[in-house]
């Protein structure tokens, strides 16, 4: 191509229509009505609002956070106002929006995510749902569901079977081949694949000898996991044929465009939103241009570049 | 709410674990309150990587004043940066204090670095004429920093330290019942100690005046998304799980579950 044609940043996912590849991360933005207050939420390509579940959850005890080098841990245990209240407030305030929304739900047992997974499909609001198996917070279930593929895959189906929008699984890193077990969830139906979720992670106070986080154990994010990310989804992205929302530790435009390379179709921002609540905007506003220095016109000409063989430019 | 680059006026040692840092404020076009707080990014590197939430020591017409406790890294970080550098602030953020007109005289408790945000208030209450008794606690004289300042806003302070053995609840207590006897104080504030806010808290129910605490926590974000910072408060028999960063940090004293 040697004449200059119009970037375009369009990704089209299974019920997310995106007009650009970036949405922020679930949990890392509640339900957007903080950011509303800062930036037009219709700029997002898409949004992953926090975890529903069943009931209203309380969450864990504090402190819930501790920082580690150059990232930090979470220990919040999914606290929500259940998906009753999310369908009748928080997604009911986001129709203001055009925005298509991915719902991401959690569950302790099979039920509760059948539950949640059936009414959220429902609401004409949510775009597709993200099937939360990767939760590393709460005691049953959640990380349960996302280490063993038959337990993984079997959910899977059964939450297809009630869903009537597309259904992402958001698998864990906390495994050992996550290739055998994004094969699973996507022979069992799943839409997509959102990954990945935190690295369970400790840390010591030195003062007191015993783990900062009153729940010992917190999911590690930020720019330290970012090449696990990186490499977890450049073996998946090869080994499935569903698309891969990207996201782990992405804090610019060119972390962005590491993981398109790797093999994601979208990123999700997490942990920055916290540094710089500006981040999502940003990052949208600077992919053009990165994509031109490239010579690129779209973003579906740099997904998995780094192991396709056979492209033309 | 807003992200500013400000430029540093200051940013000096007072004491052997407290800073003071002046920034140039006349760019923030929110009304600053006492008892709010900015989340600062102290480098701007990945590590740390979150910002650190600071209470507002003095509000000024063109300045903010953060007085701060160098405690790990951020803070570390933080007492390397030079005047004439800029720094990200992210805010005002959260709850503030309230003064009611009607009040005459109040009384705070402070604790270490929780003295900040009450100099703050009293600063408040001065203008709006309202009487300020203070009681101040601190591991040693040395880091009773306020003091002067809250001399300068007319309060009556009272300074307890580890230092000198007289920073222990029994003896607290004694002075507070002591200048609740001498004193009509109309509202209770308090920041900085546990078992500080649990003897106020205490106090406050047995004589029947309402309080107010600023609570300090752990934040992620700053701005109510993340959930990091949570507490719960006891309202109309029940308890809820509030955010620290959003629906306060000031709550008030009745409500607030202290376990």
């Amino acid at each position: 191509m040697n004449e200059t044609t119009e970037v375009s940043l369009k990704v089209d996912l299974p019920g997310l229509p995106m007009k650009n590849p970036i949405m922020p991360a679930s949990g890392c933005f509640a339900f957007g009505q903080e950011y509303a207050d800062f930036y037009d939420l219709n700029q997002l390509g898409a949004i992953a609002i926090k975890a529903a579940t069943r009931e209203p959850r309380f969450g864990n005890p504090t402190p819930r956070v501790a920082e580690t080098r150059a990232g930090m841990l979470n220990a919040i245990g999914l606290q929500n106002p259940g998906v009753d209240h999310i369908m009748a407030h928080e997604l009911r305030w986001l129709e203001r929006y055009e925005t298509p929304i991915l719902a991401n739900i959690a569950g302790s047992t099979i039920e509760d995510y059948l539950y949640v997974a059936e009414k959220l499909s429902q609401d004409a609001r949510v775009g597709a749902l993200e099937l939360n198996i990767s939760c590393p917070n709460v005691k049953e279930g959640g990380i349960a569901f996302g280490t063993v593929p038959d337990v993984a895959a079997s959910l899977t189906e059964k939450v297809k079977a009630v869903s009537e929008k597309p259904v992402y699984v958001k698998l864990s890193p906390n495994i050992a081949d996550i290739v055998t077990m994004a094969k699973a969830v996507e022979q069992a139906g799943a839409d997509g694949l959102s990954m990945i979720n935190t690295l369970l992670g400790m840390r010591m106070d030195i003062k007191t000898m015993k783990p900062i986080l009153a729940n010992k154990m917190g999911g590690l994010s930020g720019p330290a996991i970012k090449p696990v990310a990186i490499r977890m989804i450049y073996q998946v992205s090869q080994a499935v044929s569903i698309p891969i929302i990207g996201m782990g530790g992405i804090q610019s435009v060119d972390d962005c465009l590491e993981f398109l390379m790797a093999g994601a179709s979208a990123v999700a921002i997490g942990t920055a939103n916290f540094v710089d609540p500006f981040i999502c905007p940003k990052i949208i506003a600077d992919l053009p241009q990165r994509l031109e220095a490239l010579k690129l016109s779209t973003i579906e000409d740099l997904v998995g570049r780094s192991w396709k063989t056979c492209v033309t430019v | 709410m807003k992200a500013y680059d400000l430029k540093l006026l200051s940013n000096r040692q007072v004491s052997a674990r407290y800073w003071h840092m002046v920034v140039d404020a006349s760019a923030v076009e929110d009304n600053v309150q006492p008892g709010q707080f900015f989340n600062i990014r102290c480098g701007n590197t990945y590590s740390p990587l979150l910002r650190r939430p600071f209470s507002i020591y003095r509000i000024n017409k063109n300045t903010l004043e953060f007085l701060y406790l160098v405690k790990g890294e951020g803070t570390k970080k933080l007492t390397e940066l030079e005047k004439g550098e800029t720094i990200n602030l992210f805010g005002p953020l959260g709850v503030p204090f309230s003064l009611e007109k009607e009040d005459q005289t109040i009384l705070l408790l402070a604790r270490g670095v929780g003295i900040a945000t009450l100099a703050a208030l009293a600063q408040e209450a001065n203008e709006m004429g309202i009487k300020t008794v203070a009681i101040l606690s601190a591991r040693t004289r040395d880091d009773l920093l306020a003091t002067e300042a809250l001399h300068s806003f007319g309060a009556e302070v009272y300074k307890v330290t580890e230092e000198e053995g007289t920073s222990d609840v029994e003896n607290v207590r004694q002075i507070l019942h002591r200048i609740l006897d001498t004193h009509l104080i109309n509202r209770l504030f308090t920041c900085g100690s546990k078992r500080l806010s649990v003897l106020l808290q205490g106090i406050g129910k047995e004589r029947g005046i309402p309080g107010q605490i600023a609570l300090e926590e752990h934040m992620g974000c700053g701005m109510g998304v993340c959930y990091a910072c949570v507490c719960d408060i006891q309202r109309s028999g029940a308890k809820h799980s509030v955010k620290v960063c959003q629906d306060g940090p000031v709550f008030s004293l009745e409500e607030v579950v202290l376990a």
